[in-house]
């Protein structure tokens, strides 16, 4: 249940699937879906790895500067995200693209900011969602103040803010739990605690499992099996069922493992052993809920191929729309640095736009090869950075 | 020995742990791995786990401990695994770590590197391409370099952790596997402050520090197959300013330009600008320029040659600059 009160042993992580796909059941929280809900999970499963997939061979390829996998928290994000309702609102950090995908953020728009062509390629407001947030917990009070003024219009709706298990560290988060338990903003922290920030385990982070802060601020903390989709479906629409209702802040910590490197330039043969990596692929959160389908008879043969057939298909059409994204213009850089003109910015303009016309190949009007080489001329070197 | 501008910062932290033991690494990811950029690579596995900190993921809690650290006579040396990720402690910077000589009336020292990667050209996703130099040249109290090539790297690392008042130490990210001649052997060239001519000419001074040197001498290459002679000067430290150097050379150039990456407005070439024209009025033959970012956020990366001074953009400014 929801409480503020100190646990005096660390409850299991609330499951409803358990590894090998067996429906379990759990005092607190039951879920009842239809087929259809089932297999709809299963196909955001499914469709979200795939996209990742494919994000990963696009950077690969030299079409994304960089990409942030999701791999193995599929249902950590599918789970929460499906328990979103449109008057909520997002904020999350730079790996959540299973939300973003439950919040109708086209896949396209996604690698935009891993290319290179934009900061920000959805329209929040559109998606319930802020753009991806870089800066580790700079976002938490953001969800906080978005919950108060949520409060202070009287308005039905709750804020779920992203982060991971590294995060919990950064000062932000701990003046976002602050505020958040004195406000009673109506706000759900979900905690991805994926065992690793960049080279670093949890240890680093806490001495405790993370669902324990919550107490401390005095707000009820839950910890729950991130590998189970109908778990952390359950678990996130109680938490900001309790929200919207005026109860205050939850904290979940969903328990995972970050199955890729870091990013694409990281190397995490250098700090994790292959044994942990294992015992976390043999706890795959996909072939959890196809266990659990195909032993309940809940799906057949035809569906599962349709599934893959289907993935194949987004991906097929996220590569070709990947491609095909277009540079922003030069003054583009002058955009939206404020609401109107500004002296400076209009005088940049000018000089650019100018020193730029001596590039420009009249005939053709584009310009010649000095904006063409993007990704070949990078400096070559080892790194893992985010 | 020939090492990237990466490793020389590797082996000149390795000598500064190996010559006092008060010296200690702090930073995200610096341990195992070795840093993101593997700076301190190899350095945890010597050193051990006491010495090259991995810490919690908080900036601001990086550099509070590095002062209590100080305090207690280390000399901590942090690193800030991006430029865009200083702000979290940009507090304990310049309200603590910028303040502490002054408030305990030169008790209590505080010999603490912030070592920062900075600049852009790596086609890096937002906050991990900028220049933030000018805050903290801003801030009394605390010492700022940048170094833009392997030797000095080597040597200005280690004056840097020698100092005893803070440094906060830019290091220029896309010229980390730039190679060049470093000699362990023959003591630092430089004092840690000074400019230097990194290549001599007569007809304009341009200025550079950390990745736009590397610009600057390929204009000076461009310009002097059209017969014009630049010189070029590594600044190396942004505060104090070695005005003397740039002075001497724009006082036989008469022309002044300086380069770098972070936005213009109140920028180091606003404050070099000005001290040149005040010291050295009468030499002048053209008004002290500067080429650098624009006054935007740093864009996304597809646009970051739009933004960066580059060889183009230096060119189109020499030209101005010789045509008054
Ligand atoms: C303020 C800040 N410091 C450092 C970084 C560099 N960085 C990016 S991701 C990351 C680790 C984050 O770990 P965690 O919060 O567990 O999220 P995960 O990447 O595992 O999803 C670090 C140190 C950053 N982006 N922001
Ligand atoms: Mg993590």
């Amino acid at each position: 249940m929801l409480t503020t009160h100190f646990p005096t042993r660390d409850p299991d992580p609330v499951q409803l699937l358990d590894p090998s796909g067996h429906r379990v059941t759990h005092p607190d929280y039951a879920l009842d879906l239809s087929p259809e809900e089932y297999r709809a999970l299963y196909r955001d499963l499914v469709r979200i790895r795939r996209v990742d997939a494919e994000a990963t061979t696009l950077q690969r390829q030299g079409e994304l500067g960089l990409w942030a996998s999701l791999l193995g928290q599929e249902a950590a994000q599918i789970g929460a995200g499906r328990a979103l309702r449109p008057q909520d609102f997002v904020f999350s950090s730079y790996r959540e693209h299973g939300i973003a995908w439950c919040r109708g953020v086209p896949p396209i728009d996604l690698l935009g900011f891993w290319r290179g062509t934009a900061h920000g390629s959805w329209d929040p407001y559109r998606a319930g969602m802020a753009n991806y947030q870089v800066v580790v917990g700079g976002h938490a009070l953001h969800g906080v103040g978005y919950g108060m003024g949520l409060r202070l219009d009287g308005a039905d709706g709750a804020v779920l803010v992203c982060f991971g298990d590294g995060a919990t560290s950064q000062g932000d988060v701990h003046e976002a739990f602050t505020y958040a338990a004195v406000f009673d903003a109506p706000v759900v922290f979900y905690c991805q605690n994926n065992h690793w920030a960049i080279s670093e385990p949890l240890t680093r982070q806490t001495r405790v499992p993370l669902y324990r802060r919550a107490f401390g601020y005095g707000f009820p903390g839950i910890r729950v099996d991130g590998n189970d989709v109908l778990a952390t479906l359950a678990v996130t629409d109680a938490a900001l069922e309790h929200a919207r209702s005026g109860s205050g802040p939850v904290l979940i910590e969903a328990v995972t493992y970050r199955m890729a490197p870091h990013t694409t330039s990281d190397d995490a043969t250098r700090y994790r052993s292959p044994d942990e990596v294992a015992e976390w692929a043999a706890r795959d959160p996909i072939a959890r809920l196809r266990a659990c389908l195909e032993r309940e008879a809940l799906a057949d043969d035809a569906f599962f191929a349709d599934v893959a057939a289907e993935a194949e298909r987004l991906a097929v059409q996220l590569r070709t729309e990947c491609r095909s994204l277009p540079d922003p213009r030069p003054t583009a850089l002058f955009d939206h640095v404020y609401a109107g003109p500004h002296p400076l910015i209009d005088t940049e303009r000018a000089q650019l736009t100018a020193f730029l016309d001596q590039f420009t190949d009249r005939s053709t009007d584009r310009f010649t090869d000095r904006f063409t080489d993007r990704f070949t001329d990078r400096p070559e070197g080892p790194g893992s950075w985010s | 020995m020939e090492l990237t501008l990466a490793k020389a910062l590797n082996s000149g932290l390795r000598k500064a742990l190996e010559s006092d033991r008060k010296v200690v690494l702090l930073g995200e990811d610096v341990g195992r791995l070795g840093g993101v950029f593997r700076i301190t690579d190899g350095l945890h596995k010597d050193f051990g786990g006491d010495r090259v900190i991995d810490t919690p993921l908080a900036e601001s809690g990086i550099v509070g401990t590095a002062i209590g650290l100080a305090f207690r006579g280390y000399r901590p040396v942090c690193e800030i695994q991006f430029d865009g990720f200083v702000y979290p402690a940009y507090d304990q910077i310049v309200a603590q770590l910028a303040k502490i000589r002054a408030r305990t009336a030169g008790r209590v020292a505080m010999p603490v590197v912030v070592r920062i990667p900075f600049g852009g050209g790596i086609g890096a996703v937002e906050h991990h391409s900028e220049s933030p130099e000018a805050y903290f040249a801003h801030t009394a109290g605390l010492r700022v370099v940048c170094c833009a090539r392997p030797s000095d790297a080597y040597w200005m690392i280690q004056q840097a952790v020698a100092c005893d008042d803070p440094v906060i130490f830019f290091e220029p990210k896309r010229r980390y596997w730039d190679k060049g001649e470093v000699d362990p052997g023959a003591g630092a060239p430089l004092p840690l402050h000074a400019a230097e001519v990194v290549r001599p000419g007569t007809d304009l001074t341009l200025v550079g520090y950390g990745p736009t040197v590397r610009v600057c001498l390929d204009a000076a290459d461009a310009a002097a197959e059209e017969g014009r002679r630049l010189e070029v000067i590594d600044l190396r430290s942004l505060s104090p300013l070695d005005t003397a150097t740039v002075r001497d050379s724009v006082a036989r150039t008469g022309r002044l330009i300086t380069v770098h990456e972070a936005p213009g407005y109140l920028g180091m070439a606003a404050e070099i600008g000005s001290r040149i024209t005040e010291e050295c009025f009468y030499s002048l033959q053209a008004p002290a320029l500067r080429v650098t970012g624009y006054d935007t956020p740093y864009p996304p990366s597809r646009l970051e040659d739009v933004y960066l001074p580059d060889l183009e953009r230096v060119m189109d400014c020499v030209e101005q600059s010789l045509s008054y």
